[in-house]
C-alpha cells in the first residue's frame, strides 16, 4: 500500500509538536531551483540555436497543428457559416456515417480507400524491388543511367498532366476515335464488356478503373522508389557473392540468401512507410480522375478524402465530412504505430 | 582467371534487360506521345492516329498557346510560387534542420515528435481549408481588405503550403552526419551559429539539399488541388498552370465529360492545344531534372530516418 514518507523531507520538532523542512530537503530544493536556473541560462546562451528553430515551428504550428482544431466541429451540427446555430451533438455525426443516413456512402469510400490503398501496396510496393535487383544486373554504367533517367522521370510530372494523358491515352469515342491504349486493349482482347465501355472512355467505367488507377500509380512511382532498394543492393559486398558462388549457389540461390537477406532492414522500413501513408491515397488525382458524382466511375473513385471534400460544399453536411476524414486518418495513425511497433519487435528494425 | 557465367545467372540477365528496357520505354511513351501530338494534325490526334511520331505536321496548336495571355500569365505564377515558395520552405527547414541536429537542443525529442506526428496523422480536407480560408482572410485583413480574394492570393500559396516533414528529416540527418570536429574548429576560429551553418553544414550537406530544393521545387510546381480549392474560380490572374490546364481541359475537351459547346474540329484543335501546354508545363522540369538527378541517390538515404 502507498504510504507518503514524511520523515524524507519533513523533521518533526516533539518539544514545540512542528514540522519543519529537513536540510536534506532545503539543498534538494535549491539544486532543483538551480537546475530551472542553469536550463534557463543554457537556452539563453544559446538562443541563437532556438532562434533558428522559431520559424519551423511557427510554419507547423499555424498551417499543421492549427487546422486540427477545426476537428471540434465533428462533434457540432447545424449551419457551418454561423458558429451560434452550431450546437454541440456528440459522438451523434459520427454516429450518422457508421449507421446512420450517411453510412452507405461513408462506407463505400472507406472501402475504396483500403482497396486502392491495398492494391496499390500489393503490386506497387515488390516492383521497386525487383527493378532494383535488374538494375544491379545491368553492368554497363551508361546504359544503366539511361535507363534509371528514364524509369525516374514520371515522378515529377505533375498529376493534372498524368491524369489528362491517362483520360487521353484511355480515352472513348468523344467525336473521334478511342484512345491509343484503349484501341490497343479491344485489339487484344476482344472481350465485350472492354468494348461497350468505350462510349465514355476505361477510366470512368467501373471495371477498369481500379486496375488503370493502380497502373498508372505504378508508372509514376516504381521507378523513383527503386533508388533506396539499389542503394541497399549496391551495397551487398561483392565478396558475398563470390562465396556464394564457390559453395555452388545459382543466380535464384544468391538472390535467397545474399541479397535478400543484406537489403531486408531496407525493406521493412519501406513497408513501414507505406503502411503509414496507406489511408492518405492520392486524393488528387482521384479527383482529377472523378470529378463529380454522375460520373461512371464514382462506385469505385471515391475515397473518403475526396467524399469529405465533396461534404464540403454543403453548410450542413460539413460536420459529416470532417467526422468521416477524422476516423480515416486516426486508423491510419493507428496502422503506422501499430507496423511500426511489430516491425521492431519482430525484427529489431524500426523507423521511429 | 575469368569466371564463367552459369547458365542461371545468363537467363536471370537477359530477363532483367528485356524488362528493363520494356520498362524504361513505357515511362516515357507517353511523353513521347504528347510531343508528337502536338505537332499532329488535328483530325490525327481525334482520330488517334498518332503512335510514336508525328502525323500530318501543323504547328497551330503552339501558335495558339503562345498567343493565349491567359496561361502565360499563369505560368508566371507558376514560375513565381515555384521559385519564392521553394526558397521559402528550404529557408526554414534548413534552419530547423540544424537546430534539430544538435544533441545540445533541449527537448530535442519534443520538438522531433513535433514534426513527426505531422506525418501521421493529418487535420483533413475541410479543415485545412478552413484554416487556409481564415489565413487568407487575416492576410487580407492587414493590408486593409475585407474578404481573402482582396490579395492576391499567390502569396498565401507561397507561405502556407508545400510543407514536408519528411524533407527536414532528410536535412537532419544529413546535418548529423557532418564530423562534430570541423564545427569545434570553426567554433574555435570564432564563427558564430549562422556562420557555421553556412560555411561548414550546407556545403557539406550540397547532396542533400539539390535533393531536398528538388523535393520542393517539384511539389510546388505540380500543386493543383489546394491552389485550386483556395482560388477557385474568383481569382483566376493568380491561378498556377496547372489549374488553367485543368480548366481549359474541362471546358475545350470532351475528356472530362463535361459536354462542350465546340464544334468537332475545335476538339482537335483543343486536344493538341492541351499537349501542347502539357510539353511546355513540363519544359523547366526537364531542363532541371538531368542536373540534380545524380544527387538522388546521396541524397535521398532513408536508413537512419529515425526520431
Amino acid at each position: 500500500m502507498f504510504k507518503l514518507k514524511y520523515d524524507d523531507f519533513l523533521i518533526y520538532d516533539e518539544a514545540t509538536g512542528t514540522y519543519s523542512m529537513s536540510p536534506e530537503q532545503q539543498v534538494r530544493d535549491e539544486t532543483e531551483r538551480n537546475r530551472w536556473k542553469s536550463t534557463g541560462l543554457t537556452i539563453l546562451k544559446d538562443w541563437r540555436l532556438y532562434l533558428m528553430l522559431v520559424p519551423m515551428i511557427l510554419v507547423y504550428l499555424l498551417w499543421k497543428y492549427l487546422p486540427m482544431t477545426e476537428l471540434l466541429a465533428a462533434f457540432k451540427y447545424g449551419n457551418f457559416d454561423d458558429s451560434a446555430d452550431r450546437a454541440w451533438v456528440g459522438f451523434n455525426n459520427f454516429k450518422t456515417i457508421f449507421v446512420g443516413d450517411r453510412a452507405p456512402e461513408f462506407w463505400m469510400a472507406f472501402r475504396n480507400t483500403f482497396v486502392i490503398a491495398f492494391y496499390g501496396l500489393l503490386f506497387g510496393f515488390p516492383l521497386p524491388i525487383i527493378l532494383a535487383l535488374f538494375f544491379n544486373e545491368v553492368r554497363s554504367n551508361i546504359a544503366r543511367s539511361i535507363m534509371q533517367v528514364c524509369v525516374y522521370l514520371p515522378k515529377f510530372i505533375s498529376t493534372v498532366i498524368v491524369t489528362s494523358l491517362t483520360l487521353v491515352l484511355f480515352s472513348g469515342k468523344q467525336g473521334g476515335d478511342v484512345g491509343i491504349i484503349s484501341k490497343f486493349l479491344g485489339a487484344i482482347s476482344g472481350s465485350n464488356t472492354l468494348h461497350d465501355r468505350l462510349d465514355d472512355g476505361l477510366v470512368y467505367s467501373l471495371e477498369y478503373f481500379r486496375s488503370i488507377y493502380i497502373i498508372t500509380d505504378i508508372w509514376e512511382h516504381a521507378g523513383y522508389d527503386s533508388i533506396v532498394f539499389f542503394a541497399a543492393v549496391i551495397a551487398v559486398s561483392p565478396t558475398s557473392y563470390e562465396a556464394a558462388q564457390i559453395d555452388g549457389a545459382g543466380k535464384m540461390a544468391q538472390m535467397r540468401y545474399v541479397v535478400l537477406p543484406s537489403i531486408l532492414s531496407t525493406v521493412v522500413i519501406m513497408l513501414i512507410m507505406k503502411i503509414g501513408g496507406l489511408l492518405s491515397v492520392g486524393y488528387e488525382k482521384l479527383y482529377l480522375l472523378c470529378p463529380d458524382q454522375g460520373v461512371g466511375n464514382y462506385q469505385v473513385a471515391e475515397v473518403v478524402s475526396t467524399w469529405s471534400n465533396r461534404l464540403g460544399g454543403d453548410n450542413e453536411l460539413t460536420a459529416y465530412g470532417i467526422a468521416g476524414e477524422m476516423t480515416n486518418n486516426l486508423i491510419g495513425m493507428i496502422l503506422v504505430i501499430g507496423s511500426n511497433t511489430i516491425a521492431r519487435k519482430a525484427s529489431d528494425v524500426s523507423l521511429y | 582467371m575469368k569466371r564463367k557465367m552459369e547458365v542461371s545467372e545468363l537467363i536471370f540477365k537477359i530477363i532483367a534487360y528485356v524488362l528493363l528496357i520494356i520498362f524504361a520505354a513505357m515511362c516515357i511513351y507517353p511523353l513521347l506521345y504528347a510531343l508528337s501530338s502536338t505537332f499532329s494534325s488535328f483530325d490525327a490526334v481525334t482520330n488517334s492516329k498518332v503512335i510514336l511520331w508525328p502525323v500530318g505536321f501543323q504547328f497551330e496548336a503552339f501558335k495558339q498557346v503562345f498567343m493565349d495571355n491567359q496561361f502565360w500569365i499563369n505560368y508566371s505564377n507558376t514560375l513565381f510560387v515555384t521559385f519564392i515558395g521553394s526558397i521559402w520552405c528550404l529557408v526554414y527547414s534548413i534552419l530547423g534542420a540544424y537546430a534539430l541536429s544538435k544533441k545540445r537542443l533541449l527537448g530535442r525529442h519534443g520538438f522531433n515528435f513535433f514534426l513527426v506526428f505531422t506525418m501521421w496523422f493529418s487535420a483533413g480536407v475541410i479543415p485545412q481549408y478552413l484554416n487556409y480560408q481564415q489565413t487568407g482572410q487575416i492576410l487580407a485583413s492587414i493590408v486593409g481588405g475585407s474578404s481573402m480574394f482582396d490579395i492576391d492570393l499567390k502569396w498565401l500559396i507561397v507561405l502556407a503550403m508545400g510543407m514536408n516533414a519528411t524533407n527536414i528529416i532528410l536535412l537532419r540527418n544529413s546535418f548529423e552526419g557532418v564530423p562534430s570536429e570541423i564545427e569545434e574548429a570553426a567554433r574555435i576560429d570564432g564563427a558564430t551559429e549562422l556562420q557555421i551553418l553556412t560555411k561548414v553544414y550546407i556545403p557539406m550537406s550540397k547532396a542533400t539539399i539539390a535533393t531536398v530544393a528538388l523535393f520542393f521545387g517539384i511539389s510546388r510546381w505540380n500543386g493543383y488541388f489546394w491552389a485550386y480549392r483556395v482560388l477557385g474560380t474568383q481569382q483566376q490572374y493568380s491561378w498556377p498552370v496547372q489549374v488553367y490546364m485543368r480548366d481549359f481541359i474541362n471546358k475545350n475537351t470532351n475528356l472530362t465529360l463535361q459536354i462542350s459547346e465546340n464544334p468537332d474540329w475545335e476538339i482537335g484543335k483543343a486536344t493538341s492545344m492541351v499537349y501542347a501546354m502539357v510539353v511546355l508545363a513540363m519544359v523547366p522540369i526537364l531542363v532541371i531534372y538531368p542536373f540534380i538527378q545524380k544527387y538522388f541517390a546521396k541524397g535521398v538515404n532513408m536508413g537512419g530516418v529515425k526520431e
